[in-house]
């Protein structure tokens, strides 16, 4: 698989009047051509700085990238100037972003802010690119694509303007494409257009696709790898199915058993105790150790480092350790397990 | 389990938005529908749907444009003395969506939790006051230091928990709960929801739970309505909803959900749903019918007798 973009030991803090905030704590990923990898976490878990860190999208004023690298076709993002990521952002990278009214400029009609960034980088005249702002309202399931283009966004429904957002992000064909909860302000029919919507375009233009979120269904929607992060450290990472049928983290089988599933009957939901980590002061060990109820004493102690489950899965957990003692992961995950063996058999 | 005695009868209750102008909205048109003592009843559908409205009229946010709500056969919307008013807003509570918004900023959480307790005067002192506070923390899973804070102080998770004791406070029978976890993290959704039931459990209380997290909706719920562009257009057991859904609309909605399931969700096929398929006349009654006990669905006679011969099947 060709790597498009590696992210390697990254280490981003934010500069706050209590003290250094680390929120990213040695990130790890690579993203591969035509693929999507979906990054889930609760909020603060560093899903959000990750993507803004690789668009350069960071306060200036209170944030640092301590350590690490974001390497894009031979080039360092984490390195680079403004200048030289403006050639970059919104051509090779784009991004949409979750709330659809804020992310558009209300006192703008939809099509200039559309042909923006074709006039920007791709040169063309006003006219070619009214005329591919056209094609891309168009292609992105708008009806009247020319009446669409003269009116405002307060004129479009909630759907409709993530297709606006939509537009402009793939307006210049990027090869990366970042969406921070593109769906979660939307209903679940919108939702599913839109789903629907991103994987059609994605093998039409061939992007690869970074999507953060944190509904577990919509992961399983689109993905085609998971990459499960906790307290600004991805703990866990493998293909759809490896990460939902045989997860390996406490953490993630914490997240994928306090979702009910239609047939979860009235067994109480499992619910992880506690609240996440204060980044402020992080801890010594296992981020999620004081929440675990799997936690060993080196949990404590020593922070585990990422344990080869399969070549394509691993996990940052000390019950991977040889060593470790065999212990039974709730029945919601041994029932998913169960599931992924029938599934293996059959195929 | 649920009882059969009635707690709520939603009659024809209309909610119209704008009257007479040009830009009238009905956001509730004309819906019925009864609460059972100790249900959870789930009221689902898109935004827009009336659902909210539904929730607001019932505990009179808003004065309804027509039809009646029963509360123990007394009707909310009818002229009240004000010891009447008060004595049903006790009985009713609501938790809203969203903690931050619904919490005074400028107020210490013992006083927030305690305002019911001083409007109704349900402390006889200061201390026995403080107590039902100490308490109530407790109920919600918080404890007595966090009394003396203020709502940024918390997360999101634990703002609901105040929510939910504000609530609990003046000893409610019912709680309309709007989209009470939409607003938090999925590992925090589970410790609300399990809170939620087991106070249900202790107190008896009835919820009205509106919500558009399906998944949730069906775990917590005993039946599931789904609202429709202001109308109830399926009203249902949870399990029978979900396993034999009869509205198109209610189909096409359950088709969107994503399970977190990959396998089930390569092989999910969504249906749309285009209101023209119905292709009623203009004499035609369309109204809420039951299809099979306890199994309601809003349509025509012709399309009545379709539905229940695809049911027997």
């Amino acid at each position: 698989m060709e790597k498009i973009l590696e992210v390697k030991d990254l280490h981003i803090s934010f500069h706050t009047f209590s003290g250094e905030v680390q929120a990213i704590r040695g990130v790890n990923f690579d993203l591969h051509k035509g693929e999507t990898l979906a990054i889930v976490g609760e909020s603060g878990s560093g899903k959000s700085v990750t993507s803004k860190a690789i668009m350069h999208l960071l306060p200036e004023s209170n944030s640092e990238i301590k350590q690490g690298q974001i390497l894009f076709e031979g080039k360092d993002l984490a390195k680079l100037s403004d200048k030289a990521m403006q050639k970059i952002r919104g051509k090779d990278i784009s991004m949409i972003f979750q709330d659809p009214m804020t992310s558009l400029n209300p006192t703008m009609k939809v099509g200039r802010q559309i042909i923006e960034p074709i006039m920007k980088h791709q040169k063309l005249s006003k006219g070619a690119a009214k005329k591919r702002a056209i094609e891309i309202l168009d292609l992105v399931g708008i009806p009247n694509p020319e009446v669409r283009f003269e009116q405002y966004p307060h004129q479009f429904s909630g759907g409709m303007r993530q297709r606006v957002v939509i537009a402009i992000a793939l307006a210049c064909n990027p090869k990366v494409l970042i969406a921070d909860e593109p769906t979660t302000a939307l209903d679940v029919t919108i939702q599913a257009q839109i789903l629907e919507l991103m994987k059609a375009l994605q093998k039409k233009i061939d992007t690869s696709i970074i999507f953060i979120t944190h509904d577990l269904g919509v992961v399983a929607n689109v993905a085609d790898r998971v990459a499960v992060m906790y307290g600004g450290k991805i703990v866990e990472v493998g293909t759809v199915d490896e990460v939902f049928y045989n997860p390996q983290h406490p953490y993630t089988w914490g997240l994928i058993s306090s979702m009910p599933t239609l047939d979860t009957e009235d067994e109480e939901l499992y619910a992880i105790p506690g609240t996440p980590p204060d980044l402020l002061h992080p801890p010594k060990g296992d981020a999620f150790a004081p929440r675990n109820r799997y936690a060993m004493k080196i949990d404590l102690e020593k922070q585990p480092p990422m344990f080869k489950v399969s070549d394509t899965h691993y996990a940052a957990t000390w019950l991977l350790h040889p060593e470790a003692p065999k212990v039974e992961p709730p029945e919601a995950v041994q029932k998913r397990k169960r599931q992924f063996l029938g599934l293996k058999e059959g195929n | 389990m649920a009882s059969t005695e009635k707690l709520l009868e939603i009659k024809n209750l209309k909610q119209y938005f704008n009257v007479g102008k040009a830009n009238e909205v009905r956001a509730v048109d004309d819906i019925s529908f009864d609460i059972f003592k100790g249900e959870t009843l789930g009221l689902v559908g898109e935004s827009g749907c009336g659902k909210s409205t539904t929730g607001r009229t019932i505990i009179r946010l808003y004065d309804a444009t027509g039809g009646e709500v029963l509360y123990n056969g007394v009707n909310v919307h009818g002229k009240k003395s004000k010891a009447e008013l008060k004595e049903f807003n006790r009985k009713m509570q609501m938790i809203f969506q969203d903690p931050q918004a619904s919490l005074n900023p400028r107020m210490k959480v013992s006083d927030i939790i305690a305002e019911g307790i001083d409007i109704h005067g349900l402390a006889s002192s200061k201390e026995d006051r403080m107590n039902r506070v100490i308490e109530l923390l407790e109920t919600v899973g918080l404890n007595k230091e966090h009394a003396n804070r203020y709502p940024h102080e918390f997360s999101g998770g634990q703002r609901q928990r105040i929510g939910i004791a504000r609530a609990l406070a003046v000893e409610p029978e019912f709680i309309i709960a709007d989209e009470p976890i939409s607003a938090l993290d999925v590992s925090i959704q589970a410790q609300v929801v399990n809170l939620m039931k087991k106070l249900q459990k202790e107190k008896g209380l009835t919820y009205l739970f509106i919500a558009h997290d399906l998944s949730m909706v069906k775990y917590i719920s005993d039946r599931i309505g789904v609202m429709y562009f202001g109308k109830l257009v399926e009203l249902a057991p949870a399990d029978d909803l979900y396993n034999n859904p009869i509205h198109p609309y209610t189909q096409s909605l359950l088709s969107a959900i994503p399970l977190p399931d990959p396998n089930y969700e390569r092989n999910r096929k969504r249906k749309t749903y285009n209101p023209k398929v119905h292709n009623y006349s203009s004499d035609d009654e369309v109204k809420l019918r039951e299809i099979k006990p306890g199994h309601f669905v809003q349509c025509s006679q012709k399309e009545f007798e379709q539905y229940k011969a695809q049911y027997a099947k």
